[in-house]
């Protein structure tokens, strides 16, 4: 995990912070958490709320879970201690592709390891890194039930089936053709 | 509430054969202690809630193929507990080494060596030999701070220190970051101690069970100053020290040894010492006047006092808009040091360059403040030059070899060294209050009011609030120490709830007697235990009581420094030397 700076305005006026908060979480999410805010306890949906944060920038940056601590009033030290918690957070700016490697039982004995080993040599990166570029995200997963076509990989939710490590520059060959065409 | 009426509902049951009558909703470690079993136990702690992280406390119940933790599980009717078997004693001894397997194996150069709850804990269980070898978890150790050193490898994540943070203190500065073995115990975002919401008062190194948070020592730099020959190294202790030190030579607790530890600080080579004390007469002096002109001139009341560093950070960072309420006066630690690089230096003819002064204190945040760019001279020198904890001092006169059950008493030396009664009580929480209102009473109605014993603010309970007669007037006060109490009589300030007079706030549970760098509990006793506190106050009501001069602004002491030095309370010498101010800090903490 990587050490963070201190993000949110460096004033202690609140209403300037109130702003810069709102600014960073954008209209959506401070709906939400003025909606949640008016109910007993507000904090139960902080994880409600971080869901939607990484929903809308695709992960929970520091500034991003300091705003919803400002808002929400709640503890920072709680916020990214919950972030921090699960899996399916993630803490760091995603690259365009995701490409999920399938870890169930029937794609790691057909190979999946190698698979991922590919992966992360050919684009520099460990598992839940993002390359240099920018383009690639290399995550694993359970099982995606999809077993018999094992082993199986999905880039930005497409499907790729009966992957080995020789067909791994040829997927990467393919999304990358795509960054030049558009 | 319905409960309350209601009559107690009991609960029969069984441990270990024999029977156990307990109200319900009682634990089965709280049960066991009824019947003087003290079931083994790491992450509990009776002062913060349950967390059951640990399973030491496990037991066994009949029916139950599974153990239980004993701290967080209520009894029920009919229940047959076991709390000890062979098979238990292995299972927490089982547990305990996997604590162990995953922790450095440096116990004879660790600083909670002798010390430490999982040492205990180990020796306790039979843990002789290792059976486990794992992989173990090296997080890097957090030096940033001036006060606490952060060191997660040795953390065994009982997380005791998020909960004191949080529930004591207010602050909640740490959390349980990621998980599985890569859990970490850190503030927001894996920051640093100084750049996070921390305010250095120290708890977390109070109740931490091993060495995963440790004041920062200043030990070394302070061998070396005594070992200067150009360096006149003068000390000076704070009120908590004399209650709190001579535990750590087997005293029991609340025996006050001031006289030793002045003996013991001339053995170590200090060319003066000097009585903190002094600084908090001057400290109510200052105030007082501070108190009665706002008083007349409307305002900002209520008068905060500024004497606990740890409240000072909580005030600059959670509740920025207190600061014009917070006193000027500069903590008693801060005017004694200020003086003795003045006033001492003067009189004495020494360049103030060549003054080392070493201030122990019962505090780790008095490292931050001495650290302050306010508390510098015009040159840029710090008034002080090294704080140590009573702990530290300890130590020190341990490693020195010192025979401390053998010193014979020593007094403290002039002109810094003559207290009253008001200034010893600074040690316990409502000490600062009573000493104000001795000092406040004779202001007002200008004669020696005979009243000294303000027992209404007195206790070790977290909130007090009184009505005082003061000349005509009622003064409506408040004492507070651990900042959740300080928190609810702050918000009643905010919100215009509540209009009080003065305000007492010390960070630390009982005041600086309960502060962050006193010495841990007695094997036996945990952290935060009122009866502790309760022993330690004892032992500076008992030196306030037995002095014959008991208010600040008789002390001779006081009085010369005014007529010699700084002319009159409140004049400009004195704002100049003796004040200071506050401002806000980021990160702006949650509250």
């Amino acid at each position: 995990m990587s050490q963070i700076t201190r993000p949110i305005s460096p004033t202690d006026s609140w209403p300037e912070v109130e702003a810069t908060c709102r600014r960073i979480l954008g209209e959506k999410i401070c709906e939400f958490i003025d909606e949640v805010k008016k109910e007993s306890r507000p904090e139960s949906h902080l994880i409600a709320v971080l869901h939607r944060v990484q929903a809308e920038f695709g992960y929970l940056g520091a500034s991003h879970l300091d705003a919803v601590a400002q808002l929400m009033q709640i503890p920072a030290a709680k916020v990214s201690g919950v972030a921090t918690f699960y899996h399916y957070f993630r803490l760091q700016p995603r690259g365009r592709f995701l490409v999920n490697i399938c870890f169930g039982t029937a794609c790691y004995v057909n190979g999946a390891d190698r698979v991922a080993e590919r992966f992360m040599s050919d684009l520099g990166v460990q598992l839940g890194e993002t390359s240099k570029d920018g383009l690639f995200t290399v995550e694993g997963c359970r099982c995606l039930g999809m077993c018999a076509l094992a082993p199986v990989i999905t880039v930005n939710g497409e499907v790729w089936a009966q992957i080995t490590a020789d067909k791994v520059p040829g997927v990467l060959e393919h999304y990358l053709r795509k960054t030049k065409t558009t | 509430m319905e409960g309350s009426s209601a009559p107690l509902k009991t609960v029969s049951l069984i441990i270990d054969d024999r029977p156990v009558r307990v109200p319900e909703g009682t634990t089965i470690m709280e049960a066991a202690e009824q019947i003087g079993i003290s079931i083994p136990r790491l992450c509990y702690h009776p002062k913060l809630s349950i967390a059951g992280a640990c399973r030491v406390c496990i037991v066994e119940v009949e029916g139950l193929d599974y153990y239980l933790a004993s701290c967080h599980m209520p009894v029920w009717e009919g229940m047959r507990v076991r709390t000890n078997s062979p098979e238990i004693r292995q299972a927490r001894r089982d547990i305990v080494e996997l604590l162990l397997d995953n922790h450095p194996q440096d116990c004879q150069i660790c600083e909670r060596d002798g010390n430490c709850e999982l040492q205990n804990l180990a020796y306790a269980l039979g843990v002789r030999e290792r059976f486990f070898a794992g992989e173990r978890k090296r997080p890097a150790s957090d030096y940033s701070s001036h006060s606490v050193i952060r060191n997660p490898e040795k953390c065994v994540l009982c997380g005791r220190c998020v909960r004191v943070c949080a529930e004591i203190q207010g602050v909640y500065n740490l959390s349980q970051h990621a998980r599985g073995f890569y859990t970490v115990v850190a503030p927001a975002h894996y920051a640093k101690m100084d750049e996070s919401v921390c305010i250095q008062c120290g708890q977390c190194v109070m109740v931490c069970p091993t060495a995963a948070f440790l004041e920062k020592p200043a030990t070394e730099q302070v061998w070396q100053a005594l070992a200067d020959p150009t360096k006149h190294v003068v000390v000076q202790t704070a009120p908590s020290i004399r209650a709190a030190i001579g535990e750590g030579f087997g005293m029991p607790p609340g025996t006050p040894a001031t006289g030793k530890m002045i003996t013991a600080l001339r053995l170590l080579g200090f060319d003066a010492v000097f009585d903190t004390d002094l600084g908090a007469d001057l400290t109510i002096v200052e105030e007082a006047h501070e108190f009665l002109l706002r008083l007349e001139q409307g305002g900002p009341l209520p008068l905060i006092t500024s004497c606990s560093p740890g409240w000072i950070n909580f005030l600059e960072k959670f509740y920025p808009e207190l600061i014009p309420h917070a006193s000027t006066c500069k903590s008693p630690m801060s005017m004694i040091s200020t003086l003795a690089k003045t006033y001492y230096a003067q009189r004495k003819g020494i360049d103030p360059k060549n003054i080392y002064m070493v201030a122990v204190m019962p505090c780790v945040a008095k490292k931050f403040e001495a650290a302050r760019p306010e508390h510098r001279m015009p040159d840029g020198i710090p008034y002080t030059d090294a704080v140590l904890t009573t702990r530290e001092l300890i130590w020190m006169i341990k490693c020195y070899g010192i025979d401390w059950m053998r010193l014979p008493d020593g007094e403290f030396d002039p002109p810094l060294g003559l207290a009253s009664g008001a200034g010893d009580i600074f040690g316990t929480t409502g000490g600062v209050m009573e000493a104000t209102l001795r000092a406040a009473t004779r202001l007002a109605t200008g004669k020696g009011v005979e009243r000294v014993d303000f027992t209404e603010v007195r206790g070790v309970e977290g909130l007090r609030e009184a009505y005082v007669a003061l000349g005509e007037r009622a003064i409506h006060v408040a004492v507070a120490n651990g900042l959740t109490n300080a928190k609810i009589v702050l918000d009643k300030i905010v919100s215009g709830e509540e209009r009080y007079h003065i305000v007492e706030i010390m960070a630390c549970p009982g005041g600086c007697i309960g502060g962050g760098g006193q010495p841990y509990p007695p094997p036996g006793r945990p952290v935060l235990d009122p009866q502790l506190l309760r022993e330690r106050a004892k032992a500076l009501y008992a030196i306030d009581s037995a002095k014959k001069l008991r208010k600040s602004y008789e002390n001779p002491a006081v009085l010369e420094i005014y007529e010699n030095f700084l002319v009159a309370p409140g004049s400009p010498k004195a704002h100049e030397l003796l004040h200071t101010h506050y401002s806000p800090r980021l990160p702006r903490g949650i509250r």
